[in-house]
Order: structure tokens, then C-alpha cells, then sequence
């Protein structure tokens, strides 16, 4: 059993050199930059946030804040937010009823019926849904579902919060089954042979072993998809209208909070005017409910973790 | 504490090796030597630290976070803890055979000339010839020639466990530390694995950790028997299995406990 000769000598020679000692100790270094650079936005981003919406705080008291009233360009300009969220709230929920047991359910036929080929055929078919722009989709609320959901329900108004909100689940429903779908996938095979051995039926490995072994994965596919919901914007933007109206009635028109914004920037907010501010404190509100959603998820995928 | 040879080189000298993953101690003031051209056998039930034992040896122990060590191990006369020894070039003098085989997603080629690529060997002809002799050393050669661009994947759990062995000899490693290597195999597979460990024997110095007191008694010239951290008895393979000193080691070797 010969050696090849001098192996150890360039082996040797190369760590004498110190070649790429260097680089060991800079690349963590820049590794670290790269990572900061979105924390650092962040934090600019919420600080920017901060800055004008205070100056939008100190001259509206709290009270007016938490109305119903919102009319921002009225002779007496009103900055009630209460419409807004609950335009938000409403437009997300639907769309989370639509997208979470859609995307739920066919994440399972993906992950624990579906063949082999089928699953490399549906899925990249159904990530083509989540590349559509959004503004597409927007057209398609306001042209074809708007008019198809009137035949059904003559009272609808043109702009209503039913039709975008059906819509942006349609949106979303990729997001929740790709992501729902990788978290099934990826508990252990021998769960499902444990499960199967002690005679279960298909539906109930899926449902009973694999649904909650993968739960933290699917909670946190939903939470995306609700963060989605909250900031997509075109849809709503075109398809709900700008009703400051507080209503509950999902056939009338309702603004959310992104619509806000956007009616605003096309024009209407001079700078420095409160109108203008309004726009920061409405952001400001966004990032501390996306925020707050997010820490929703990790507590809940942390407590409903089941270990494998 | 073992009845060595003279002529014999001591390559791993440990001295009085605490180890503790947080608060719990997993080694307990260990002294031993181990020589040059030993196959050395690892054994005890688990949990006692074997495994955290040789992974010491390599300092691969020190991936886990919360390791703490105190004490010394001479790897011919340096310690391996100090600071201007660089655990890198330690490890490329430390070859180790983990339980499960781990080859790289790479082809078979690709496996075996890694670790030399990645200390400076650019020659291509020279390459070759360390793929050639390391797989012949690991007695794979035969089997995979005809097939060295194809995915190591593609080979059995033993083939692949001897690509692994293939893939530390390229760097002509002058210890081996194999963790386990043939819990993960069949019985013909372990036979060759075994045979193989007997033949390199010559080249290099062997620590295994294993399960099974036939493989001990089968490969090794000298065992180890650690129970709960501690280094109960060891000595010469023959006198261990025959005329144990502690009743400890007894009842282990004889599958009255573990």
C-alpha cells in the first residue's frame, strides 16, 4: 500500500502559507454586513415612520384617532381610523376564508395523495398564480368577479370589499399550499409507516399525524398569507373603491388602509399639510400590525411545535 | 496501565480530561495513551462518552455549543488545545469515519480528492493517482473504476462507508477515528469494513468506538471500557475480554448489563 508522494508537504505547505487566513477571518465579517443591511432598513424605515407620523399624532388628539369619522379633505378634515382597519380586517378575512382551506386542502392531495408526476405537473402550475401581478388581478375583480358575484347578489355595488377579497385568497392560496405543502413534505416518512402499520387509513395519517406534525409550517403559511392580505394593495386599490364609510356590509365599498395610502400619494396630500402626516401614521399603523403578526406566528409555531 | 511494547510510539497522550456539555459532565478525569499502529477499541454502553471521547481526539466535539474541556491531550507531544495549534491541520492529521456514511453529493472522483483540492493539490495527474490509491487503500477501487463520474449516491451503504474511509486516506491522515462505522451496515459489508481496518493498520493508527464486543475482540489490539464518563478498565484486547480486572467490565463484556 504505497502513498503518493509529497501530499503531505503541499498539504503541510498550504497551511504554513496561510493562504486564505485571511479570508477566514473577513468573509463572517461581510457575511454580517449583508445580514444587517435589511435590520438596518428596517429600523430606517421605522424610524422615518415614527418621525412624521408623531408630528401627525401631536396635532390630532388620540380621540378623534379612534372614530369612525374619516374625511380627510372635508372643510373640517376628520382622521377617524376605525374605517380603515376595519376595511383591512374585513377584506383580510375574507380572503383568509377563501385561501386557507383551498390552499390547506390541496396542500394534503399534494403532499399525501398525489403522485409523483402529478405533483411536478400542479405544482409549478400553481406557483405560475403567485407571479401574476397584482394589478392583474385587480382587473379581474373589478371586470369579471364584480359582475359575475351581481348576478348572485343584485344589491352588490360596483365597488364592494366581496369581490377583491375573494380575489386576493384566490392570490394567496398558492402561498398557503406551496408553504403547507413543503411543511407536510417534510416530516419523516417513518411517520406515516408508524401510523400506517397500526392500521390507519390514508385520511387519517394525513389528517391526524402528518397535519399536526407539520403545524408550526402550516401556521406559519397562514400568517404570511393574513401579512399578505393586510398589504396587498392594487387589488383593493381598484376593486373596493375609496368609500370612508364604516360599514360591515361586505357589498358596499370599504377603503383599507393600503387604498389609503394610495389615494393619497396619487395626489391629493400636499407635503406638510396633515393630510400628508396622516399617511405616515396609516403606515405606521401597517407596520406595527404586520409586526405584530409576525410575532403571532413564532409564538404560535414555537408552542405547537411538535418535535421530530 | 497496559502492558506495551517497548518499541511501540505513543501517539495520543491524554491527561486528566474533564469534559462537560453545560453542566453535565460527560468525561471524567481521563488518562490514557494511545500507540502507533494500534487499532484502539472503544467500547461501553451508550451514553458513557465514547463517542464523546473520540470526537475529543479531532476537537469535532467542539461543534456543539456549551462543550467545555479542561486537561491535555498530546498528539505527539503538542497539546491539541492549545491556541497556536490550528484545529484545521489537526483534523487533516485526524481522519475521522462517522456511523452513518456521509459522502458528498458529488460524484465518486469528486469524494475522494475534496479534502486534497481543498489543501492546495491543483495537479491533475496527481490527483488521480491520490484517487487511484486511496480507493485501492480503502479496497473499493476494483468496484467503482469503471464508474468514478458517476454519483456516489449511486453505491451501496458499505461502498459508501469505504469511499468515506477513501476519502480520509487521500489526505494521508496519520490517525483514524472511526465513530460506530458499521452500525449502519450489513454483515458483509462489516466483514470487508473489518478487514479493511485490519489492513490499514499498518499505515495508521486506528480508534473505533463500537457496539459490538465480537468487532472489538475481532480488530483490536487494545480496548478501552468506559461507563458513565469514566475509563473503568483498559489494557491489551485479549487480557480485557479474557481476565478482566474490574466486575464492572465483566458484566459489560459478558451482556449482563448494556
Amino acid at each position: 500500500m504505497e502513498k503518493v508522494t509529497g501530499v503531505r508537504e503541499i498539504i503541510k505547505n498550504n497551511f504554513n502559507s496561510n493562504k486564505g487566513r485571511l479570508m477566514e477571518k473577513v468573509m463572517p465579517k461581510a457575511f454580517l454586513l449583508a445580514a444587517s443591511i435589511s435590520i438596518i432598513t428596517t429600523i430606517g424605515i421605522a424610524f422615518t415612520l415614527v418621525f412624521d407620523a408623531y408630528k401627525f399624532f401631536s396635532k390630532v388628539p388620540f380621540k378623534d384617532i379612534f372614530s369612525t369619522r374619516l374625511a380627510p379633505l372635508a372643510s373640517t378634515p376628520a382622521f377617524g381610523i376605525l374605517p380603515l382597519i376595519n376595511g383591512t380586517i374585513i377584506i383580510a378575512l375574507i380572503a383568509m376564508s377563501v385561501a386557507i382551506p383551498v390552499g390547506l386542502t390541496s396542500a394534503i392531495y399534494l403532499s399525501e395523495y398525489a403522485s409523483e408526476n402529478i405533483r411536478r405537473t400542479l405544482k409549478p402550475i400553481m406557483e405560475v398564480l403567485a407571479g401574476i401581478p397584482t394589478i392583474v388581478y385587480g382587473f379581474f375583480a373589478y371586470s369579471f368577479v364584480t359582475p359575475l358575484l351581481m348576478k348572485a347578489i343584485p344589491s352588490l355595488e360596483a365597488k364592494n370589499a366581496l369581490s377583491p377579497g375573494i380575489v386576493m385568497g384566490i392570490m394567496i392560496i398558492p402561498l398557503v399550499a406551496s408553504l403547507s405543502e413543503d411543511a407536510m413534505n417534510s416530516v419523516p416518512n417513518s411517520l406515516r409507516e408508524g401510523a400506517l402499520a397500526l392500521g390507519s387509513t390514508k385520511l387519517e395519517v394525513a389528517l391526524k399525524v402528518i397535519v399536526p406534525a407539520g403545524f408550526s409550517g402550516i401556521i406559519a403559511s397562514f400568517v404570511l398569507g393574513i401579512s399578505r392580505a393586510v398589504g396587498e394593495t392594487m387589488i383593493v386599490a381598484i376593486a373596493s373603491g375609496s368609500s370612508k364609510n364604516f360599514t360591515f356590509d361586505i357589498t358596499k365599498s370599504m377603503q383599507t388602509m393600503t387604498a389609503y395610502i394610495v389615494e393619497f400619494t396619487s395626489g391629493d396630500a400636499g407635503s406638510g399639510t396633515l393630510g400628508y402626516y396622516s399617511l405616515y401614521a396609516v403606515g405606521l399603523l401597517l407596520f406595527i400590525f404586520t409586526l405584530l403578526m409576525n410575532l403571532l406566528a413564532q409564538y404560535i409555531s414555537k408552542r405547537y411545535r411538535e418535535e421530530y | 496501565m497496559t502492558n506495551k511494547l517497548i518499541d511501540k510510539r505513543t501517539i495520543f497522550k491524554i491527561k486528566d480530561l474533564n469534559l462537560w456539555y453545560g453542566n453535565d459532565q460527560a468525561l471524567k478525569g481521563l488518562n490514557y495513551d494511545i500507540n502507533e499502529h494500534d487499532v484502539t477499541a472503544i467500547i461501553g454502553p451508550s451514553g458513557c462518552g465514547k463517542s464523546t471521547f473520540i470526537k475529543t481526539l479531532n476537537r469535532m466535539v467542539e461543534l456543539i455549543p456549551s462543550v467545555r474541556t479542561s486537561g491535555e491531550i498530546l498528539y505527539n507531544e503538542t497539546n491539541i488545545f492549545s491556541k497556536s495549534f490550528r484545529v484545521e491541520e489537526l483534523r487533516t492529521k485526524v481522519g475521522m469515519v462517522f456511523q452513518k456514511p456521509n459522502p458528498f453529493p458529488k460524484s465518486i472522483y469528486e469524494n475522494v480528492v475534496y479534502g486534497a483540492k481543498v489543501h492546495g493539490i491543483k495537479n491533475k495527474s496527481q490527483l488521480m493517482e491520490i484517487a487511484e490509491t486511496s480507493l485501492r487503500s480503502a479496497a473499493l477501487w476494483d468496484e467503482v473504476k469503471d464508474r468514478l463520474n458517476s454519483n456516489a449516491y449511486g453505491l451501496s451503504g458499505g461502498q459508501q462507508q469505504r469511499l468515506c474511509i477513501a476519502r480520509c486516506l487521500a489526505i494521508q491522515p496519520e490517525v483514524l477515528l472511526m465513530d460506530e462505522p458499521t452500525s449502519a451496515l450489513d454483515p458483509i459489508a462489516t466483514a470487508k469494513i473489518e478487514e479493511l481496518i485490519v489492513e490499514l493498520k499498518k499505515e495508521y493508527t486506528i480508534v473505533i468506538v463500537t457496539h459490538s464486543m465480537q468487532q472489538a475482540a475481532r480488530i483490536s489490539d487494545e480496548t478501552a471500557f468506559f461507563l458513565l464518563g469514566e475509563l473503568i478498565e483498559a489494557g491489551n484486547t485479549k487480557t480485557i475480554f479474557t481476565t478482566p480486572r474490574d466486575k464492572r467490565t465483566e458484566d459489560y463484556i459478558t451482556g449482563r448489563f448494556g
